[in-house]
């Protein structure tokens, strides 16, 4: 292509400088918050561009390890996140498998069974009522349950399986394998990558997943992480511009406001994909484009 | 798999051929007890809640049950279009969803045109990391963010204002700034996801049509404009129809974080709207018909995008 002139022309420069401002404006908001959850009320008290702490202070951290609503949501995100993935993923390999055979009788028929509900929701409301008519409102199982079925990941699964090599489970069948056993032993092992895939998305979807903490659970003992920021939020809605303190009583020295500890709250809860993110991005890619293929 | 097949049909040739399915049906019985589980959930929770949907055309009282509240001759419908709210609630939709199709739908494509450009393959891969990390995050974390660098006591954007001699500014209760801000917003936590496809399809750009542009002359620009984007247009049309299908969202997560009561005015939106009257306010029965309405307009538009891509190029996206 054009690369092979090596000549660096001003377009070259203010692109690359582009890009780079453009870096730093994306992850502004993030270094932003890390120096704010170090920080006490103190030093976020004036307007002015923080890109380090007057001093660093773990004053927030203390807080929100000592107290205990923050950390029980953590424990219960934390708990929520590996059981709704294995049951995402579970339910993923159990419709995608057999939508995945041509011959299986009626497999149309399921198939269109599955696509309506991309369609077609009852919505809020009749979702709502369901739970409440269950008897699942401040149940956990609220939580991962209505999610469990997926069908993008379905379909995105189901093309995959399409794409194995009918031979190898022929010749399991003339051995006398049955489906289930073709499922674990051959299809499971070499469809990792997808499977990989929909788990991270999944993992990802119920460790950021909120609307549904805050419809259908209401106990503080069952909340997760995403509805303490939340709340926090609205508390900070509230007070309007009087930053409000939470420090008090029995804390340390320095204050602390609502912001301090909101965004050591933030920082916890994003930090578990932070840190997976540079060694899983490629599989979100990857997930994308199988995505867009067509089924 | 196809020799037992053959088998079976071997077997049962004098007999009806619905025999022969029935006997293949038995073969694979274990593949329809697989489907069973996740079709039971997805009837649990996703075809029962349809049924819900009914108490939109009643007077709904809990205790009656969804089946015994009497209907109501389609009053919430009628009471919709005299609804102050509701109609705030619509204009605002369409308003902060067409600004976003505007502003933010093309700037993937010019991110994605640019990067392209970038020699250093080093320096793409890392910037294109960055831009889509905003993605993986929800937005009551997002609003957490974007609420401290828009705060009057310590933002950055205050900052700036003050240091040209401004006054600091309350962003997040001003009429007429919450709407910039979500199209910003919005852009800052999608621009790179939505990056990527563009950049895969420019990957896979015939080299030789470069080399020809080349050979014809064409500088960096032209090569731009008249080889790379031509090669994502169809890409482009595809995306842009899917999006205007889903005009009716406009951005449930980012504004029900965001706003306040103080922007309703300009932030409500029909599905904040039908929160707020259903889940706060407890109108299940009119919420209901909100969102039905909301469905309904919804899965037209949606099914002619559809339609429309798959006549333009003969497979729809599904």
């Amino acid at each position: 292509m054009g690369a092979t002139r090596k000549k660096i022309s001003l377009f070259d420069i203010l692109n690359v400088t582009g890009f780079i401002l453009f870096s730093i404006i994306v992850l502004y908001p993030f270094w932003q918050t890390i120096v704010l959850s170090f920080s006490d009320a103190n030093a976020s008290s004036s307007l002015g561009v923080h890109l380090w702490p007057d001093r660093w202070i773990m004053d927030a951290y203390e807080f929100v390890f000592s107290y205990g609503n923050i950390m029980r949501a953590y424990v219960n995100t934390i708990i929520r996140t590996v059981a709704g993935t294995i049951l995402i993923v579970t339910f993923t390999v159990l419709a995608a498998y057999p939508l995945s055979k041509k011959e299986l009788p009626y497999r149309n028929f399921f198939t269109i069974f599955f696509l309506i509900a991309m369609f077609f929701s009852g919505g809020m409301i009749p979702d709502y009522l369901l739970i409440k008519n269950l008897g699942l409102l401040d149940n956990s199982l609220s939580l991962i349950l209505p999610s469990a079925v997926n069908v993008f990941f379905i379909i995105i699964m189901r093309n995959y399986f399409m794409t194995i090599d009918k031979g190898i489970e022929e010749s399991a069948i003339i051995d006398g394998a049955n489906y289930f056993q073709i499922l674990t032993k051959i299809i499971i092992p070499i469809s990792k990558p997808v499977i990989a895939t929909v788990a991270l998305w999944a993992a990802v979807y119920h460790w950021n997943e909120w609307f549904h903490a805050l419809v259908y659970i209401q106990d503080d003992a069952k909340t997760v992480l995403q509805i303490v920021v939340r709340d926090m939020l609205t508390a900070m809605d509230l007070s309007s511009n009087q930053a409000a303190s939470v420090g008090g009583g029995g804390m340390s020295s320095s204050e602390l406001l609502l912001s301090n500890v909101r965004a050591a709250t933030v920082i916890i809860s994003i930090g578990p994909i932070v840190l997976i993110y540079p060694f899983v991005q490629k599989y979100f890619i990857k997930g994308i484009m199988i995505g867009s293929l067509k089924g | 798999m196809q020799t037992v097949v053959q088998k079976a049909e071997t077997k049962t040739k004098p007999k009806r051929k619905a025999n022969t399915k029935w006997i293949e049906m038995k073969k694979m019985k274990t593949l329809y007890i697989m489907l069973a589980i996740p079709m039971v959930m997805l009837f649990i929770f996703h075809y029962i809640p349809m049924y819900g949907i009914l108490i939109a055309f009643k007077n709904f009282s809990p205790g009656l049950g969804i089946w015994d509240s009497p209907w109501n001759n389609f009053e919430h419908f009628k009471r919709l279009f005299d609804d102050f709210l509701f109609l705030r609630a619509l204009q605002n939709t369409v308003v902060i969803s067409l600004l976003k199709l505007i502003i933010v739908f093309p700037a993937p494509i010019i991110f994605a045109i640019l990067l392209n450009e970038v020699k250093n393959e080093r320096f793409k891969k890392v910037s294109q990391s960055i831009s889509y990390l905003p993605h993986f995050m929800s937005w009551v974390i997002l609003s957490a963010m974007v609420i401290e660098v828009f705060s009057p006591q310590r933002g950055i954007i205050n900052f700036f204002i003050t240091l040209v001699g401004g006054d600091p500014i309350n962003f997040m209760s001003d009429k007429a700034s919450f709407i910039p801000i979500l199209i910003l917003t919005d852009m800052w936590k999608e621009v790179g996801w939505g990056a990527i496809i563009y950049l895969a399809s420019i990957a896979s750009i015939d080299p030789q049509l470069y080399e020809a542009a080349e050979m014809d002359g064409a500088g960096r620009f032209h090569k731009m404009i008249h080889v790379t984007l031509p090669s994502i247009m169809p890409m482009v049309i595809i995306l842009f129809i899917l999006r205007l299908g889903s005009v009716l969202n406009a951005g449930f997560d980012q504004i029900l974080n965001l706003y306040n009561p103080l922007v309703y005015e300009v932030a409500d939106i029909i599905d904040t709207y039908v929160y707020r009257s259903g889940l706060e306010q407890f109108q299940f029965d009119y919420a209901t018909a909100v969102g039905l309405f909301k469905n309904v307009v919804g899965i037209i538009l949606i099914l002619s995008a559809n339609a429309i891509i798959r006549r333009k190029s003969e497979h729809g996206i599904w």
